[in-house]
């Protein structure tokens, strides 16, 4: 079955709720003229992102009749759009709301907050604590959100994956860097490889969708893209231009490739566990675990025990 | 294991760097509610190159130029720099400074040491400055900046002078790297070859002053800075040893200039310290 998303590559404004609400509605209206059934918008979307002391003064609850409201501009359309939240705690994240007729289907809140060259992020916002997936109904099934940084770590894309996600989407606020020099291209290959790898060894499909335009000294790059299942490149926009791209991904391949391609199924998660486990121990410089686990002479080589298989 | 040879200045596609710039300059006025943008013209390829990006964002009409010349200054300068007022068919002005420095030097003293010579050039860069900021309100516009990365690293530049500006177009570019981007531009091929001075005194050239070509400082610079190698690593990569911890040294004194000045924590906020706004935000732009 066909399923049409489309990427809205914006320059929303710094700070300015009210505007972007206006441009996010507008954009919204114009994706269903493309047909889709699925719109998403980049990271922050609703209030930019070099905000710095501004995240209280944009902040959003998750149940805002603002957000409701940009859902239910086109009815049965789902918008993913990012945001700053603030939580019943008076916690700010850095969030991605999946909303469809005023009901939020599901809420991402950024876990990796980059803190380092020249980011800041974890000086102003808090690190979301949860990797989920979002039930979306017939025929997407499961959507896996996550924001920018938080695709740097394959944990999460691929817990996602084994999740049930069918469509991982990832929104961004990812800033050029070196432009128009092998490092500028290598940076932005980067990021293809990802998808790419992650669209490949999930054996799902990707979208990307990454902001324009400028903040301070900082040019955001765009290329917003689409994959299939397969890793097939399905939509792809400019570089730093705004624009509003759609593709379809064919569902039935979802199941093609997933029989052709067994990766999922055959992940042993038990193990993963098992030497996650061990792992996290030794790094926190605890004692090993005991039991049969840890003696490497039980292994045994390709054997998978019943309940192991995905 | 050989030792690795000291990586050099990467390659600018220019077409890529000029449509960021370009873009830049564009969100820049629009940010801040302006038009027009105001440059000082000397002749060198480093205001000519900020000049011909200017008129890819404004129109031609909306960039005014300035020559300020002093009575030492190389009337080929002031040549090359009309070259661009031609090419460009932007606004010209020219407004000479020497009736302005010469009693102040008279007032406040003058000699003719190499600290002096210094001390002159400091003199003659904020008077454009004042010059240049006074055309600001007269024409309306944004003052742009035209130092580039080397110069901010090196700290070859006056505080309050020439590195005075609303933003810096080009200050994130090596002046070997500019060449590309000058040549993409269609600058005068007279700007862009012709040997970089800040022309304070006749015969004054940057290299001279600083000790080696731009090439190899900004080979340097860009191993240290860019890559973050240690000095030892660029010594055995093949960079000269002298060069390398001159430079380093003048990357580090120089930092003061580079940053707003610290202010003494007293109160519970503090601007730049924990009062931290981007600076265009609702409410920033003039109305």
């Amino acid at each position: 079955m066909d399923y049409r998303i489309a990427l809205v590559q914006v320059a929303p404004r710094l700070g300015d709720l009210e505007a972007n609400l206006e441009l996010a509605a507008d954009r919204i209206r114009a994706a269903d003229r493309e047909g889709a059934q699925l719109v998403c918008f980049p990271e922050l979307a609703l209030s930019g992102y070099l905000l710095q002391d501004l995240v209280p003064e944009v902040a959003l609850r998750a149940d805002d009749p603002r957000l409701g409201a940009l859902s239910r501009v086109v009815a049965g359309m789902a918008v993913a759009v990012g945001f700053v939240e603030e939580t019943d705690a008076h916690r700010y994240c850095n969030s991605l709301a999946l909303l469809r007729d005023g009901e939020l289907l599901g809420l991402h809140r950024k876990v990796y907050l980059p803190t380092y060259g020249l980011f800041d992020e974890g000086r102003f916002t808090s690190a979301g604590d949860r990797i989920r997936t979002t039930a979306v109904g017939a025929p997407l099934g499961r959507i896996g959100l996550s924001i920018c940084e938080d695709f740097w770590h394959p944990s999460l894309p691929m817990l996602q994956a084994l999740d049930g996600a069918s469509l991982l989407v990832n929104v961004a606020a990812g800033p050029a860097r070196a432009p128009g020099s092998a490092a500028g291209t290598a940076a932005i290959a980067g990021w293809h490889k990802m998808q790419d790898t992650y669209a490949l060894l999930g054996t799902v499909a990707v979208a990307f969708c990454n902001r324009v335009g400028n903040e301070e000294g900082l040019t955001f790059w765009g290329g917003s893209r689409l994959l299939a299942a397969d890793g097939s490149l399905v939509a792809e926009a400019p570089l730093y231009e705004e624009a509003l791209v759609v593709g379809t991904l064919e569902t039935d391949d979802l199941r093609v490739q997933r029989y052709a391609l067994p990766l999922l199924a055959d992940e042993r998660l038990e193990l993963t566990r098992r030497e996650l486990d061990r792992i996290i121990t030794e790094r926190a410089g605890l004692p090993p675990p005991e039991g049969p686990m840890d003696a490497p002479a039980r292994h045994s080589a390709g054997g998978r025990a019943a309940g192991e298989r995905a | 294991m050989t030792a690795a040879i000291a990586p050099p200045l990467p390659a600018i596609e220019a077409g890529q760097a000029v449509e960021v710039i370009v873009g830049f300059i564009r969100a820049q006025l629009a940010q801040t509610g302006f038009r027009r943008t105001v440059i000082a013209l000397s002749g060198g390829v480093d205001s000519a190159t900020v000049a011909f990006l200017c008129a890819r964002a404004v129109e031609a009409d909306d960039l005014l130029t300035v020559r300020m010349p002093y009575l030492t200054s190389s009337p080929a300068s002031e040549t090359d720099a009309l070259r661009v007022v031609e090419a460009l068919g932007c606004r010209s002005e020219r407004v000479e400074i020497t009736p302005m420095v010469a009693p102040m030097l008279e007032l406040i003293g003058r000699g003719d040491s190499a600290a002096e010579r210094v001390r002159r050039g400091n003199v003659m860069a904020r008077q454009r400055m004042i010059v240049l900021y006074d055309r600001s309100v007269t024409f309306d516009a944004l003052v742009v900046g035209t130092s580039n990365k080397t110069e901010a690293l090196l700290g070859y530049g006056t505080l309050h002078g020439d590195m005075a500006c609303a933003f810096a177009p080009i200050g994130d570019l090596y002046k070997s790297q500019l060449r590309a981007i000058a040549v993409e531009l269609g600058v005068p091929p007279q700007i862009v070859e012709k040997a970089p001075s800040a022309d304070l005194w006749p015969g004054q050239t940057d290299e001279a002053e600083l000790g080696a070509s731009y090439e190899l400082l900004d080979r340097v610079l860009y191993a240290l800075v860019d890559r973050r190698w240690s000095v030892a690593r660029c010594v055995a990569a093949g960079l000269d040893r002298a060069v390398v911890e001159a430079v380093a040294q003048r990357v580090a004194r120089n930092e003061f200039k580079r940053q707003t000045p610290p202010v003494a924590k007293i109160s519970l906020r503090t601007p730049g310290i924990d009062h931290l706004y981007p600076r265009r935000r609702p409410g920033s732009r003039r109305s």
